[in-house]
């Protein structure tokens, strides 16, 4: 099928199919998928700018499918979403500028990539240890919880003594989220949604792989509700960054709809298959996805290949 | 799971209606858009990847409904 936008002949099957995994693992995870889509987009011959921009694209309708689904399971804080956005498209614009930065210096590309094979394997590694211990100690004690919906929802961390330390601090004004159980100070919430927002303009994508464990670490947020709410956050910054995209001629939206196809199933299996599943779980799952990431950048550093 | 399939395989045929009849007609319209007016294209991008999203997702859960008998899950 000809997409005479991006000037690119691209089968709509494997887009279909492209955007029904990330789909899954989107509605699963609440993160983008940028890491797997921008390259999937590359190798059947996508120019990188319009495989970025279609990507973000792609990532809006993603998310209004997978954030619909998770509002219905009722894992969605609305309140919490709403101001992240603020911290994430500040933090997005900053991030943009600090690129232009290293592009001035003329080592942009070593730069980003080194700065994102630590961010990703740093956040595997301590997802790796937090979970396994969490489950571990899990398993110790002799209740065991049923695998029903509403159980597997409750939630533990082995980090959570200190999350605790970061909730007490009182700086004022002090926001309530009651459907995630928390009072946590707005600064706080802030900086989270503004550190996801940087990662998200310097080292692209929705920054999901950084954002969600933030959430649950560091706000404290349910591990269930920290999907949701990332997927719904998502919509907005990611609509943000479309429109910004677009007006540079960097979006195909004829590809990113018929992607969207294929995301819209796998979206909802994956926002629904999190019902099955334990917040721990959950986590020690995501371990591999930034791993993936990692090893596509370490990938394009050693082989000048740009998947 | 066979509820799944089944879902799957009415969703192939509304796919492909979609493919030929609304991507077809909107493919030009939306080129022309994109080389003369970039920031109404940015705007149309935006409404069309959410509308096709609420929809799609409206019919994925009508056809869940359907196939298991009232119940949404």
């Amino acid at each position: 099928m000809f997409f005479p936008i991006s000037h690119a002949h691209v089968s709509p099957v494997y887009l279909g199919v492209v955007g029904f995994v990330i789909g899954v693992l989107g509605g699963f995870f609440g993160v983008g998928g940028s890491f797997l889509a921008g390259p999937a987009l590359r190798v059947v011959g996508i120019d990188w700018n319009f495989a970025v921009g279609t990507d973000l694209a792609h990532i809006v309708g993603k998310s209004v499918v997978a954030a619909k689904r998770h509002r219905a399971l009722g894992n969605v804080d609305l309140r919490l979403g709403l101001f992240m956005a603020i911290g994430t498209i500040a933090g997005a614009e900053m991030g943009a500028q600090l690129i232009q930065v290293f592009k001035r210096a003329g080592n942009v590309n070593f730069v980003v990539s080194v700065v994102s094979i630590v961010i990703y394997l740093s956040i595997s590694a301590f997802m790796l240890w937090e979970s396994s211990k969490t489950l571990g100690r899990q398993k110790q004690s002799s209740a065991r919880p049923k695998s029903t919906a509403l159980v597997a929802k409750a939630d533990d961390s082995a980090f959570k003594h200190v999350t605790t330390a970061i909730q007490r601090w009182r700086i004022p004004p002090m926001i309530s989220l009651p459907a995630s159980g928390v009072t946590i100070s707005f600064w706080i919430i802030l900086l989270v949604a503004f550190v996801g927002g940087l990662c998200s303009g310097f080292l692209g994508g929705g920054a999901g792989y950084i954002r969600m464990p933030s959430m649950v670490y560091v706000l404290g947020i349910p591990t269930h509700l920290a999907v949701g709410t990332d997927l719904f956050e998502i919509i907005i910054s990611a609509s943000y960054g479309t429109f910004t995209h677009a007006i540079k001629g960097n979006v195909d939206i004829l590809i990113a709809l018929v992607m969207n196809i294929g995301a819209a199933v796998g979206a909802q299996l994956g926002a629904i298959s999190t019902q099955y599943f334990a917040g721990p779980k959950i986590r020690l799952a995501f371990v591999p996805l930034p791993v993936i990431g990692a090893g596509i950048v370490i990938y394009t550093m050693f082989s000048g290949h740009k998947l | 799971m066979r509820a799944f399939v089944v879902e799957l395989l009415v969703y192939a045929v509304l796919v492909t209606a979609y493919f030929f009849g609304v991507l077809h007609f909107l493919g030009g319209w939306l080129m022309r858009l994109a080389t003369e007016h970039i920031h109404t294209y940015a705007i149309v991008a935006i409404l069309l990847i959410i509308g096709q999203a609420v929809v799609l997702e409206a019919v994925t859960t009508g056809l869940l409904r359907l196939l298991r008998g009232g119940r949404s899950e």
